[in-house]
């Protein structure tokens, strides 16, 4: 065990954990946050993705010492209904979601790439987003969104 | 109301508390009074029992006007709750927004079926709209008493009741009954599940006069989960619970002859809870009870590896023997002497794998036992079944269990989630404290139940002149109902079945549903023994569209082989032998939509390695009809697949939402062309081998169609039928038939993975 601080939307934690274990645990178990949601544990389908330091990363296979200074950023942190992230705000007036379950993987790897990439073809969106999972087969509205947001993001 | 009013009540929200976390206290009494806050005001009587003959079991109007809808069935993520809502506020002659619809609660609702089979509206909707119909009625009653007017000078505006030429004379549905309950008597029928029907006295309203029902309404659940404010089952937690994981055995049907308690005892608060072949273990921290399962030491019994080679798959169906068989509807005709008849057979055979219904998240599910109640909190699409579950399974009688359906990571079918839901019972039990189990990938993707495998024997019987005379199609394989539909019994989930309990393997499959019109035809199935009879990860149940795309991948690929046979047009053929005038209108939709050419297929004008084709199917559903045209792009030296565009035609009766119901046909088509292209479970003799995202690969976003077209053919004056599943059926035979119009080479083996397809082609 050992003492390590989380820098997570905007505030510092400090709290008593293996330092091999997952972020995602440190996050959902440790400070409360529900958002980002075990999927696979294997870092295989997204549905964990946070930000650290503006990436997307997913914190299933994240040790939680691995973070150090970086400041994770999660779904929750990412925008609110008041001041949204042009993804998020995409992602409401497309009505994207069945379940709902896998969107942090979309919206924090979206909003990760959009950051990065202003005015993205059809083909670099689909790039950046392969091998994200969505169950529901909500591909179509993923894509209308992300297409909005990019819009949006100039 | 304008779209962006969005303004169905999510109905969670009214339980889950602010700050992430839904935090249930210890002791938290749990009725309809405290949860709903309706009945604060209420003055006079009692609740009425919870029963389907009791209007208040359905509908109440609380102290500010809104109504509340208690619906036993429940959104999978399709917005059904606003389709519920619409139905309801239409009506009561409320406004939309008044409604809240509260969903899959054993305590406030009373069991409707659960998700089940495309019946949300059709059967649980209409028993809404009877309920809010029969509401309307007795409202507006009471004010003819309190107004002192005849009813044929009443209106009912926005809850209102007013007289129709003085709107001063008025009295609201809140001044009439708010916060009290209902005290009317229904007529029931005695059913429970999807066949429950309780109607009033009131007829419900015409068509015509619909203003509610009909209309896009947006989904209002959609910001909290992009925001971040709503909570997944997977989110519930309870003072003073454990973390649980299940361990499962490597060697399907081993059971542990010993465990070395020893080897976790350095892992804080770490418990084993063994009991016959069930294994688990509990401990505070959830990454404690993650590691306490991997390091665990067991035994595990010298099991015989109980599965045949994966090739030896379908020759497997083909030899055992038949458990049932049996004729869909009627045999028409002679079949047998049509066939002995016939100029010319033509015959096929197509083959369907396991399919798992890999949910986005592995299963999990949370159980409190107090004082001898139980409380589940469970992702189930059937919450009300998942309580005869646990009442069977521990012992305990249902009135003392309640059961809390909070959405879960997806859902479509009999998932891992009513499992879930009886492991935390059972460990919840051995340690007296409250459980939440959380399924691993491995153990969701691997031990699920799964859709069943199957192969599909069709022949039709040619006479000289070249007209189709006899048809014959039987299908072969797993029952649907190797495990049944839901959790209700401790036999039908792994933790009943790893306690010894025995399986009690039920039999059904199915028949194309279509209105082909032959002189002699014959549609029957054939059920086969389970490969293993006790907790099997290859048990077989129901998925989406349970047994659907497997019979109409086989028995439209094969109208399109008998059409190519005699070389004419695939949809022409259909028009020539389709019967029900519906049917006919959604093949021609489909077809003028897509802008289909009129020739046989295939096409015979492309040369290179990158050829492109197009393929027509058609099913119906329980009333509902869908043709589906599909255009794909086939890359022949690598065997790629893009199915690129899709034009569907969907008729289900009356439209209640066709913004809804637009989502929920672009979603049965993406998960369709996935479960046609890629998806298979694969085993060997010990286990299932597909176990996460790597070895059960689902369609990637870069394959997504350019292009899903949607016709929506709206029949007011019929019921509504259901929605939920019908598109995916005729997707796997479209794109099959695409490949085909394509290349010349017919693939009769799903899924069409590139190394498959390339093997055909070569």
């Amino acid at each position: 065990m050992a003492r390590i601080d989380l820098d997570v939307n905007g505030k510092v934690h400090t709290i008593d954990a293996d330092p091999d274990m997952p972020l995602l645990y440190a996050l959902r178990d440790e400070l409360g946050l529900n958002n980002p949601h075990f999927g696979c544990g294997l870092a295989q389908c997204g549905a964990c993705t946070v930000h650290v330091d503006g990436q997307a990363v997913r914190s299933c296979v994240t040790p939680v010492s691995a973070v150090g200074n970086g400041k994770v950023v999660t779904l929750a942190g990412l925008g609110t209904p008041e001041k949204p992230h042009p993804v998020q705000q995409a992602y409401v007036e497309e009505q994207v979601p069945q379940c709902g379950y896998c969107i942090n993987g979309w919206i924090m790897t979206a909003a990760a790439f959009l950051n990065s990439t202003k005015k993205p073809t059809d083909a670099q969106i689909k790039e950046a987003l392969t091998g994200l999972k969505c169950r529901c087969g909500t591909h179509m509205g993923i894509l209308r969104a992300v297409k909005r947001a990019a819009a949006m993001m100039g | 109301m304008t779209r962006h009013e969005n303004t169905a009540r999510f109905p969670r929200r009214a339980l889950l508390k602010a700050g992430g976390a839904l935090v249930v206290s210890i002791g938290m009494p749990v009725g309809l009074d405290t949860v709903l806050g309706i009945g604060k005001a209420f003055a006079q009587g009692a609740k009425p029992p919870l029963t389907p003959d009791q209007l208040s079991s359905f509908i109440a109007v609380n102290a500010d006007g809104s109504v509340s809808a208690f619906f036993g069935k429940m959104d999978m993520g399709q917005g059904l709750f606003v389709a519920i809502g619409q139905i309801v506020a239409e009506e009561l002659d409320v406004p939309f927004k008044a409604v809240t619809v509260l969903m899959g609660d054993t305590a406030t609702s009373v069991n409707q079926g659960g998700a089940s089979g495309s019946t949300g509206v059709q059967m649980g909707g209409k028993q809404m709209r009877m309920a809010a119909a029969e509401a309307r009625r007795v409202l507006v009653d009471m004010a003819i008493t309190r107004l002192g007017l005849p009813a044929n000078e009443l209106v009912v505006t926005d809850g209102i009741v007013h007289a129709k030429g003085d709107a001063s004379k008025k009295v609201s549905y809140a001044e009439l009954i708010g916060g009290r309950y209902f005290n009317v008597q229904l007529d029931w029928n005695k059913q429970y599940g999807n066949a429950l029907y309780a109607p009033g006295k009131a007829k419900p309203k015409d068509a015509k006069d619909h203003k509610i029902v009909g209309r896009p309404i947006r989904r209002e659940d959609i910001a909290p989960k992009v925001y971040a404010q709503e909570d997944f089952c997977t989110d519930v937690k309870l003072p003073g619970m454990m973390h649980g994981r299940m361990i499962r055995p490597a060697v399907a049907g081993a059971v542990p002859v010993k465990v070395d308690e020893s080897s976790i005892k350095d892992i804080p608060g770490a418990i084993v809870v063994w009991q016959k072949g069930f294994l688990g273990v509990v401990a505070d921290k959830e990454w404690d009870a993650i590691r306490a399962a991997q390091k665990l030491k067991v035994e595990w019994s010298d099991a015989k590896p109980p599965f045949p080679a994966q090739s030896a798959l379908y020759d497997h169906i083909r030899t055992a023997p038949v458990r049932k068989h049996e004729v869909g509807g009627k045999e028409v005709g002679n079949v047998a002497e049509a066939f002995r008849a016939a100029a010319r057979v033509i015959e096929a055979e197509y083959e369907w794998p396991f399919q798992s219904h890999a949910c986005m998240g592995p299963a999990c599910a949370l159980v409190e036992i107090r004082d001898g109640k139980v409380t589940c909190w469970t992702g189930s699409q059937k919450p009300h079944f998942v309580r005869n579950g646990i009442a069977g399974t521990l012992g305990i009688p249902a009135d003392d269990i309640h059961v809390i359906w909070v959405v879960g990571p997806g859902s479509y079918g009999r998932s891992d989630a009513d499992d879930a839901a009886m492991d935390a019972s059972v460990l919840a039990k051995a340690i007296g404290r409250p459980v939440r189990v959380q399924y691993t990938r491995e153990q969701a993707t691997g031990w699920d139940p799964k859709g069943p495998a199957s192969i599909h024997r069709a022949r039709a019987a040619i006479d000289a002149a070249g007209n189709v005379v006899a048809y014959e199609f039987t299908s072969k394989g797993f029952s649907r109902i190797d495990v049944n539909t839901n959790g209700g019994a401790p036999w039908d989930t792994l933790a009943g079945q790893m306690r010894d309990v025995a399986l009690k393997s039920g039999d059904g499959f199915g028949v194309p549903a279509e209105s082909y019109e032959f002189a002699n035809k014959r549609l029957a199935w054939e059920t086969i023994p389970p490969l293993l009879d006790r907790a099997s990860p290859l048990r077989s149940a129901h998925l989406r569209d349970p047994v659907g795309p497997q019979i109409h991948f086989a028995s439209e690929s094969f109208m399109d082989e008998v059409a190519a046979a005699l070389d004419v047009d695939p949809v022409e053929f259909r028009l020539r032998h389709v019967k029900e005038p519906r049917d006919i209108a959604v093949i021609k939709a489909a077809a003028d939509k897509a802008g289909w050419q009129t020739r046989p297929s295939p096409r015979k004008d492309q040369t290179g390695s990158k050829v492109s084709g197009r393929g027509i199917a058609y099913a119906q559903r329980n009333g509902t009809r869908v043709a589906v045209v599909a255009e794909v792009d086939i890359d022949r030296s690598t065997g790629k697949i893009w199915a690129r565009k899709f034009t569907v035609a969907h008729d289900c009766g009356q439209i209640i939402n066709p913004d809804g119901l637009r989502h929920t046909i672009e979603g049965n088509v993406v998960q369709g062309v996935s479960r046609t292209l890629w998806e298979e479970v694969k085993f060997d003799a010990a286990n299932v081998t597909s176990i996460d995202w790597m070895t059960y690969p689902i369609l990637d976003i870069t394959e997504t169609p350019e292009t899903i077209e949607v016709v929506l053919i709206n029949h007011p004056e019929l019921p509504p039928s259901g929605a939920g599943e019908p598109s995916i059926r005729p997707v796997a035979a479209a794109v099959a038939n695409a490949i085909f119009d394509a290349t010349g080479v017919r693939i009769r083996r799903v899924p069409f993975s590139p190394d498959r397809v390339k093997q055909s082609l070569s």
